[in-house]
């Protein structure tokens, strides 16, 4: 039997099981989209055959920090901006487990963008969620990257003079394999495309619209929403990378006009895992290097081996 | 002693290491120190090769033996450029003579710099040789490369007459270069390395004395870096995890672990920085893999944040910083021990980390596992400090000290058993974070193992790990892990397991106290002052936190004054023990150095001399602080 017994393990699984067994009074405001995304993943994941005991979710800081602290796994609530190194690392350390990410707009796309950019270029086979409710919540309502320009705050009193980050394009330049938006009102799509996305073999980015009702009470709920797979004026070829690219652009665009579209945006299924990529030149061994620590019959290699280089 | 002198992309570090190993081949003990800019091609790079019958263990007092390649890239762009920035075609002769020893020898390419070039310069080479008994042999190394193989080769030409001047057997370097070379190039190399040699004895009159010294070692000997060491150590204690990004002079440690560790079903990460670097380790570490991160003063900066994950996350990691001549980007290539208080220190909130500062290669080797051993079995980041200086200096070691088990250990980490049976909080989770852990660090668990669900969080928690900001709850956390330090002092303080290396007679009068790469440099000072008569003793520091308070108490209790020697302008390994000490102000004399060169055993002698008389003068590029009150 393996060390990690629950990795892989085949039974029922509850949604229950996702919810703490006393559950904690979170912290989130009233009407925070927030809670779409953790029921939305309590939903996806029996969905998907995984158990919390091999479920890591890595959560950075802000309120969306906070999900790893309501959705029953292991969970590593790490610092602001670098959840996804962290969680390219423990799945690296052991590809078994299902790794989850997740964090805000600023968590996100500000000061984690040089690490988004990255792990996606990667295609690390994980799933990373972002919270987008294009403001700074937990401190009170700052400019976020994804705040419109000319927004408002205490921060930039006289209007951002900035344009907002494009999530979506950003994040297909930079190379994720599965991109994806979808809103806390929408709570059926957000579970399918959640199933989605931790299916996918490889980096499955999701914007998730959040609404904030506190802060950016300005702000749509983002109602009515439209998916784009549904729609008669959208009609592309999520496999197409140029075609993506331009629904992405009209999206990301028509945000900020009160147009809210959802859906998914690109899927590529041919492009293999960065964990296949280091298997497949030897830089990563075929069994998950965590069990080997743990396993009572592993032999441990020596520098020795190495000193006739040094004679 | 020997240096090579040359431009970057001459081959200096290669062909120093062979000579190195060449001798030591020979029988005898070896030492090297580099030197080099921070460029890919020219600028003025030397390397020193020390060698003895009886141990080195320093680059000793200047040198006797240059070998001044000449420097291939040098040009000076402009007419007139020279007299502003120096002759840079010069350089690999001039800038050496200063640290020359009398009567040493000189051995220059006049297919680089011709007699023209010499005598057009301010050098007074003739002059200089004739007051300070040097025995000068221009040699057209590159005529005779050319001639026989290609220009580069005439790093070949040089060893071939240093052996012919110094009368040492080729057999060695032969078969140095045979293991190293092929065909056509071994060919003509072997070709230009006799053929030097041969020119040398039949053209020359061999004026001086200097000839290499016969040795005999008991023993299968290896030549090895600081760098080398510290990859051997974290691999014999089962580190398969490295990430990093590229920075010197910590990327040596960063290369050996990427080339080795995939071979060992491990896994290497180059990463986007130094934030990713660490976070990454931590990432692999809490997901039950033994891993390591690492970087130099500007790169470790960035890790601060991740490395204050680690201690309140109590995930074990490993981190090497490899301190070169700060501020900001500094001197990059130049060693210095100026980040102690920032590697101590950084990161926000109490420093809960393990600190240790090994001196030569053995030690390197011995805390890295140390380090290893700690961070798994306390669960904290434990932090190995390296410099330019030990990074790359190569000494030869008993192949013997490396024969030992490895260790693979994972530390205080729970079976899914232990698990089942280990208490639970209401919620489910495991609980990872208990109150009353003794020696501080309660056993974990590890994501994908039944039943062992926790939240690890940067912010302060409860057992299971929730987030909490009960002031009960939080001093019993805050008590809980602040006590791993005082049970790793208590553990080191067992006589076998002390990193801190005494020297000299336990009743001397006079102490010098050192930390990290410089001790046995002191180390020689202290032989050199004991041949003069006086009462000298030195203790050298690795343990730097926990801090070994009893054990340096003691020395200091029992001399009359003490100079403590490090490469810094502020003194902080000396402020270091004051406030762990709170007292011994008066006795504690600084020798300090910060001009990016390693002290030299002379210099420590001569600080030395000015504890015990005012009015001796401190060495130049040295400077002297005295003790409070003095």
């Amino acid at each position: 039997m393996s060390v990690f017994s629950a990795i892989g393990e085949d039974r029922e699984i509850d949604r229950d099981e996702f919810t703490p067994g006393i559950e904690p009074q979170a912290t989130w405001c009233p009407g925070c989209g927030d809670f779409g995304v953790l029921k939305a993943l309590k939903q996806a994941m029996p969905e998907v055959g995984r158990t919390p005991d091999e479920t890591l979710l890595v959560t950075g800081i802000g309120c969306s920090g906070k999900l790893s602290s309501y959705f029953e796994s292991y969970g590593f609530h790490s610092i602001h901006g670098r959840s996804l190194p962290v969680a390219r690392a423990a799945k690296l350390a052991n590809p078994g487990l299902e790794v989850i990410a997740a964090g805000g707009d600023g968590d996100g796309y500000g000061i984690g963008g040089n690490h988004f950019m990255h792990t996606a270029r990667e295609n690390h086979d994980m799933t990373y969620i972002v919270f987008n409710n294009e403001i700074f919540g937990l401190t009170k309502g700052q400019t976020s990257p994804t705040s419109p320009k000319g927004h408002k705050s205490k921060t930039q009193p006289h209007g951002s003079a900035k344009d907002p980050v494009r999530p979506m394009s950003l994040s297909l330049a930079s190379g994720s394999s599965y991109i994806a938006r979808t809103a806390a009102v929408n709570p059926n799509q957000a579970k399918d495309i959640l199933i989605e996305a931790i299916e996918h073999d490889g980096f499955a980015h999701v914007d998730f619209l959040t609404q904030c009702p506190t802060w950016n009470k300005d702000a749509k709920q983002y109602v009515p929403y439209t998916d784009v797979q549904d729609s008669d004026d959208f009609d592309f070829d999520v496999t197409d990378r140029r075609e993506a690219a331009d629904a992405m652009y009209e999206a990301e665009s028509r945000l900020y006009e009160g147009e809210v579209l959802t859906g998914r945006f690109y899927v590529d299924s041919e492009r293999p895992s960065y964990g296949a990529e280091k298997r497949a030149t030897e830089e990563m061994p075929e069994e998950p290097l965590a069990e080997r620590y743990l396993s009572d019959d592993s032999e441990w290699e020596r520098s020795a081996d190495l000193l006739h280089h040094h004679r | 002693m020997w240096r090579i002198a040359g431009g970057s992309g001459d081959g200096i570090d290669s062909t120093s290491q062979n000579f190195a190993k060449a001798l030591m081949r020979a029988g005898l003990d070896v030492f090297t120190h580099r030197h080099y800019p921070s460029r890919i091609r020219g600028g003025h790079t030397y390397v020193e090769v020390r060698a003895d019958a009886d141990p080195v263990r320093s680059r000793g007092d200047g040198f006797n033996f240059l070998l001044a390649l000449g420097d291939s890239f040098a040009r000076n762009p402009q007419e007139g450029a020279d007299t502003v920035y120096g002759n840079e075609e010069i350089k690999p002769l001039s800038e050496n003579l200063d640290d020359l020893n009398e009567g040493g020898v000189i051995v220059y390419d006049e297919g680089l710099l011709d007699e023209e070039t010499i005598e057009r310069s301010d050098l007074d080479l003739q002059a200089r040789a004739e007051a300070n008994d040097w025995h000068v042999y221009p040699l057209d190394l590159r005529g005779l490369a050319r001639e026989h193989g290609r220009e580069v080769m005439r790093n070949t030409a040089g060893v071939g007459a240093t052996a012919a001047l110094l009368d040492m057997d080729l057999d060695h370097i032969e078969d140095l270069m045979e293991d190293a070379m092929t065909g056509d190039v071994l060919e003509a190399n072997l070709e230009i390395l006799e053929r030097a040699y041969d020119s040398v004895r039949e053209d020359y009159d061999i004026t001086h004395d200097l000839r290499v010294p016969t040795g005999d070692h008991d023993e299968q000997q290896v030549l090895m870096s600081g760098s080398n060491a510290v990859a051997y150590g974290a691999i014999d204690e089962g580190c398969r995890f490295i990430s990093g990004y590229p920075m010197t002079p910590w990327t040596d440690v960063f290369t050996i672990l990427s080339q080795h560790l995939p071979k060992f079903g491990g896994i290497a990460e180059q990463v986007e920085d130094e934030i990713a670097a660490a976070s990454l380790a931590v990432g692999a570490s809490h997901a039950g893999v033994k891993a390591m991160s690492g970087s130099s003063g500007g790169g470790f900066a960035l890790m601060s944040e991740p490395l204050g994950l680690a201690e309140m996350t109590e995930t074990p990691v490993v981190l090497i910083e490899a301190m070169r001549a700060g501020p900001s980007t500094g001197m990059p290539t130049k060693p210095e021990q100026a980040d102690l208080e920032h590697i101590l220190y950084t990161s926000q909130g109490d420093s809960c980390r393990v600190v240790f500062a090994p001196a030569n290669v053995r030690e390197c080797y011995q805390q890295t596992r140390a380090a290893f051993r700690l961070a798994y079995e306390y669960q904290l980041p434990a932090i190995v400090i390296i410099d330019q200086k030990l990074s790359g200096e190569m000494r030869n070691v008993d192949e013997s000290f490396f024969d030992r088990e490895p260790n693979a250990d994972p530390g205080s980490v729970l079976t899914e058993d232990e698990i089942r049976e280990a208490a639970h909080h209401e919620s489910g989770k495991f609980k990872r974070y208990q109150h009353d852990a003794e020696n501080g660090a309660s056993p974990r668990s590890i994501p994908g193992q039944k039943d062992g669900r926790f939240l690890a969080s940067g912010n302060e928690h409860t057992p299971e790990g929730h987030i909490s900001e009960s002031p009960t709850n939080r001093v019993a956390q805050m008590d809980r892990r602040m006590r791993k330090l005082t049970s790793i002092r208590e553990e080191l303080d067992e006589a076998d397991r002390s990193h801190q290396t005494h020297y000299g007679p336990e009743d001397a009068e006079y102490g010098l106290l050192v930390w990290g790469s410089q001790q046995d440099t002191v180390f020689e000072a202290v032989d050199q002052l004991a041949d003069a008569g006086e009462s000298v003793k030195a203790l050298g520091v690795s343990d730097l936190m926990p801090y070994p308070v009893q054990e340096v108490a003691d020395f200091l209790e029992s001399v009359d004054s003490c100079l403590v020697v490090e490469m810094n302008a502020s003194a902080q390994f000396r402020g270091l023990t004051q406030k762990e000490l709170g007292r011994f102000g008066p006795k504690l004399n600084s020798l300090l150095k910060y001009n990016g060169e390693p002290f030299e055993p002379y210099e420590v002698v001569e600080g030395f001399e000015r504890i015990v008389s005012r009015d001796a003068a401190i060495p130049e590029g040295t400077k002297f602080v005295p003790a409070a009150g003095d």
